[in-house]
């Protein structure tokens, strides 16, 4: 492997990372404040992919777009995916989690309805779609847009890491500057206490599932553009996602970011040098690894201590 | 129909001579399960009082002000504020009826700031005043050389001025505090009772459970004794600091 093609394979893994850290964003969230593990949110995913394609299905684009109707196509599939995804996860924490909460149900009864709701939905949305993958609308032509300093650099993969990056910031911001933020994080560390200062717990609950929603709603549409859908493609990404989240300090919004692009770049190295049928295998091993070294995660500090 | 029965307002029944208490509970029954943690406790605070709650661990002290702040539901009996009744209203409501809750063991947000913690404090506020930063500031000086200090390293009795501050945030006219000396030096727990007094008299009312009985009598205006869960013993403090059994049961290993 020449230096070259080192970079390359970084910079594929850097695009592939970004879209691992949106969605471990999602799991690290919702772990924070409810200490869920939430399964499901493999599913918020796959409605986003499924978000985008309904809404380009519904406006048929052009066959040969200009560039701006790309643009336009490819927003209109953002919206899309995260509107769905935020739906989703909104209805998720209102109809399967909410009723638990309400009765001090046992936190393993939380997560056996995660794992059923992520059954549930993923089924539901087989029934409906139909269990073939569905092409998505071709929004633009996926050519090589430029070199990277050498590294050739897509469409598909341009857009993906200034949507992902952009998210990123995006949420950095809302959680550490914004008052739903110090919401969040109030919650996140004491629930009881926040609600003496104010803070409405269910509320700040129901938009923390959203925010994680939205995002992972952008994320499944990215996965799934100038591709396809299907009702399953949650499953692999999701549970790397979730890795990624554990891996950066499960509750820790950085970690989840940096545990996201350290599996991504482990696994386009991993298939670079072994080939696709290792692609899950690296980044498993990774984290193996690194939770034996360090339990709580890189950067975390919550797991193994009573919140 | 015809049976005009006369009909007092609610709330004006045990109006004291300056009028509505701030707060009066009124024969609370609280619950753990199927355990009675406050088997009827009548209690009130009047406009600008410090009133101290004592007892021994367990006597339901803390159950009494998680009552008052809406942590806890009371099964029987009511909660007012200036008469109005509030029980039954959730504690991230009644904030907004001006009650500042100081929770036992401080539990100041360990991974924030100092700054932020007293930030949250201002969370109930749709605009957070600068000059209330500075007021806190003021009183807690100490706070304000480690604003940027994550809450979390803060030595006891600085996590206790945070946890105080954290409430004034809130710009509280009723101030619930549950054992600000618990685990705290003796010098210390003596400038937070001063301050404790400072806030009183900026217009502060305080309700205030302690287990340390003389530096609590010595603040406050009126206590009450609770004993399993009943109120045994209400009078002036200075009355309560003299009265024999009081001296006997919870002033015993205190230096006088």
């Amino acid at each position: 492997m020449s230096l070259s093609d080192i970079w390359d394979v970084l910079v594929l893994g850097v695009v592939l990372g970004s879209l691992y850290a949106v969605i471990a964003i999602g799991y690290t969230l919702v772990y924070g404040v409810l200490q869920l593990l939430n399964f499901a949110h493999s599913e918020v995913f796959m409605a986003g992919g499924f978000g985008g394609v309904i809404a380009l299905t519904l406006f048929e684009p052009a066959a040969d777009p200009s560039g701006l109707q790309s643009v336009l196509y490819v927003l209109l599939g953002i919206c899309a995916g995260a509107a769905l995804g935020g739906l989703v996860a909104f209805g998720l924490e209102k109809a399967a989690y909410r009723p638990l909460r309400r009765r001090n149900a046992p936190r393993l009864v939380f997560l056996i309805t995660a794992i059923g709701a992520s059954f549930f939905l993923y089924n539901l949305a087989g029934k409906l779609f139909g269990r073939y993958p569905i092409p998505m609308p071709s929004m633009y032509e996926n050519r090589r847009l430029f070199e990277f300093f050498g590294a050739p650099v897509s469409v598909t993969q341009l857009i993906i890491v200034v949507t992902g990056v952009t998210m990123l910031v995006t949420v950095d911001f809302v959680v550490n500057r914004t008052k739903l933020g110090s919401g969040i994080r109030a919650v996140a560390q004491d629930p009881e206490v926040a609600s003496l200062m104010g803070v409405d717990i269910d509320k700040v609950v129901s938009r923390t599932f959203v925010l994680g929603g939205l995002m992972g709603g952008v994320a499944g549409f990215l996965f799934g553009t100038n591709l396809q859908v299907d009702y399953q493609m949650g499953f692999l990404p999701g549970i790397t996602a979730f890795a990624a989240a554990v891996l950066g300090g499960i509750g820790n919004v950085r970690g989840a970011m940096l545990g996201g692009l350290t599996l991504g770049v482990v696994e386009s190295f991993t298939v670079e040098i072994w080939g696709d049928s290792w692609r899950y295998v690296g980044a498993f091993a990774v984290l193996v690894l690194v939770l034996m070294l360090r339990p709580t995660g890189i950067l975390g500090e919550r797991v193994g201590r009573t919140a | 129909m015809s049976t005009e029965v006369e009909r007092k307002p609610e709330g004006a029944a045990d109006a004291g001579p300056e009028g509505t208490p701030l707060l009066e509970l009124r024969d609370l029954h609280v619950y753990y399960g199927a355990i009675e943690a406050l088997k009827g406790v009548s209690l009130t605070v009047g406009e600008g009082e410090v009133v101290a709650l004592l007892g021994a661990n367990g006597a339901g002290k803390s159950t009494t002000l998680k009552t008052a702040s809406g942590m806890i539901q009371p099964r029987d009996g009511q909660v007012l504020l200036r008469g109005e009744r509030v029980d039954g209203i959730k504690s991230h409501e009644l904030v907004q009826f001006g009650i500042g809750h100081v929770p036992e063991g401080r539990r100041v947000f360990a991974r924030m700031t100092v700054l932020e913690n007293l930030r949250m404090g201002a969370y109930r506020l749709k605009r957070p005043d600068p000059a209330d930063l500075d007021r806190v500031f003021t009183l807690f000086p100490r706070l304000a050389d480690r604003r940027k200090q994550v809450s979390g390293t803060l030595s006891g009795g600085e996590q206790q001025m945070l946890a105080i501050g954290r409430a004034l945030m809130g710009k509280p006219e009723l101030l619930l505090l549950d054992e600000p000396s618990m685990g705290l030096a003796p010098l210390i727990v003596q400038q937070i009772f001063e301050i404790l007094r400072e806030i009183n008299e900026q217009g502060t009312t305080l309700l205030l459970v302690e287990q340390n009985a003389s530096q609590a009598l010595q603040l406050a205006n009126r206590g009450y004794v609770l004993e399993t869960g009943a109120v045994v013993m209400s009078d002036e403090a200075s009355a309560l600091l003299s009265d024999p059994r009081v001296r006997a049961a919870y002033l015993g290993e205190t230096i006088e």
